[in-house]
């Protein structure tokens, strides 16, 4: 899509956002909601170059599995810790809040570190899905019933997953290196859905764009991220 | 046997970035559970929430919150609930995520008729959403009357099968509807067919007879 038809598209989003009755949400959480996706596909300020080293990273939760190593956890805990707390306060968690759910995020990471399994998920994901639970149980009504892999009555899979196992931890690096490269209104649907908690009708009603067009645009930017991960040398 | 209808991804991005209501995360969570195919893009889609907090700008951490941490790490770990477990009849093909809301099985919960052929039951469930929940039931060879839809259906399949003009839907197979669909889901005849259903909005009777049902799905 040519860059000055996202400019329109924004330009029209955010007018309608400031318009009389548009907004159903504080007028804040909606310009929060928007800062950024106008501007450059990387947002200056609030998104950092990625640093994932997979390898590095699951030495360490190893070292914390096998040998209760304090170091190797106080070096997660350096990397992780600041990202989980901005994660929190993305997703409008009171800062004094964020900083003790980012304790307890980073104290189930020491607990649970030996059901840390590399082949499913690189050391970034499987922390996000605990933050992501920690907030859920936190600050929702909602309960989140969760995918339980030793259920008997899951479906097994065909094969083992000989080539998800060499890349689990990849696929983080890949993706992460990808998403700055998204067009800035993909960007923006991924950001809404995993650091604003708006599922794609919250969008969509958010936007006020047509439910196809969030739709399509996520599915492009899957589709984008999805190639990052197949197209494996 | 493999689903054959999947979940579409912005269902499955709902889920994975923790935005969907209670509800959808039950349906999704289910179909997770029954579905192979799914279960590898999940992980893909989870691994982009890693991916966004390793790009996200840090925020700085308090030396006195690192040091609080560090110094907990020997605290005694505190024990989780223990799940409560199933009644020996418990119908054991029901996936977890599903089994809380079903706590005394499938024949414990209060049906309404709905015609002939089918009947519902609402799970309860905390959230607030506009998002419902309940099972359906098909007795085998029977249908429920055509209908459409105000909002977004999301029907899995849990056992048995049914057809309708959108193909037929087995074991662990999602059809997701709206409000352009107006259909007559048809059981197969050797079994029952039971389904978990999510809906949005009511859904509304569009034949001739059945349109007197319709004062019955209002809630």
């Amino acid at each position: 899509m040519p860059s000055d038809m996202q400019h329109v598209n924004q330009r029209h989003a955010e007018r309608r956002l400031a318009g009389e009755g548009a907004p159903r949400l504080p007028a804040g959480l909606a310009a929060a909601a928007l800062a950024g996706p106008a501007k450059a596909p990387v947002e200056t300020g609030v998104w950092a170059e990625s640093t994932i080293d997979p390898d590095r990273f699951a030495a360490l939760l190893k070292a914390v599995a096998a040998k209760r190593d304090r170091a190797a956890f106080a070096t997660l805990f350096d990397h992780f810790a600041p990202r989980v707390k901005a994660y929190l306060i993305r997703l409008r968690t009171e800062p004094a809040v964020a900083e003790e759910l980012m304790q307890e995020v980073m104290l189930t990471v020491w607990r649970r570190a030996d059901g840390y399994d590399p082949t499913r998920a690189g050391v970034a994901t499987w922390i996000f899905t605990i933050a992501r639970n920690r907030r859920i149980d936190t600050a929702r009504r909602d309960r989140r019933p969760e995918l339980d892999p030793s259920d008997p009555a899951l479906t097994p899979e065909p094969s083992p997953l000989a080539d998800a196992v060499v890349l689990a931890g990849e696929w983080e690096q890949r993706i992460a290196s990808a998403i700055g490269e998204l067009p800035p209104e993909q960007a923006q649907m991924l950001r809404l859905a995993y650091f604003e908690d708006r599922s794609h009708s919250d969008i969509a009603a958010l936007l006020h764009l047509p439910m196809g067009t969030v739709k399509s645009r996520l599915r492009l930017a899957i589709g984008r991220l999805r190639s990052k991960f197949e197209n494996v040398p | 046997m493999k689903p054959t209808h999947h979940l579409s991804d912005e269902w499955l991005i709902d889920y994975a970035a923790g935005a969907a209501p209670e509800p959808v995360s039950v349906l999704v969570a289910t179909h997770l559970a029954l579905c192979p195919d799914c279960r590898a893009s999940y992980r893909r889609l989870e691994a982009i929430g890693g991916a966004l907090l390793e790009v996200a700008s840090p925020v700085a951490v308090g030396a006195a919150a690192r040091e609080s941490v560090l110094a907990r790490l020997d605290d005694p770990v505190p024990i989780p609930a223990a799940m409560p477990t199933p009644p020996a009849n418990f119908p054991s093909q029901l996936p977890r995520p599903l089994r809380d809301y079903v706590p005394n099985g499938l024949a414990a919960l209060s049906w309404q008729r709905l015609g002939r052929g089918a009947a519902i039951a609402w799970l309860r469930c905390a959230s607030t959403t506009p998002y419902k929940m309940l099972m359906l039931r098909i007795a085998a060879g029977g249908s429920v009357p055509r209908h459409t839809h105000r909002g977004n259906e999301l029907v899995l399949v849990l056992q048995g099968a049914y057809v309708d003009h959108l193909g037929r839907f087995g074991p662990g197979d999602v059809a997701i509807a709206d409000d352009s669909i107006d259909h007559r889901p048809i059981a197969d005849k050797g079994e029952d067919c039971f389904c978990l259903a999510v809906v949005d909005a009511p859904i509304r009777f569009t034949g001739v007879f059945s349109r007197l049902l319709n004062p019955l799905l209002r809630r």
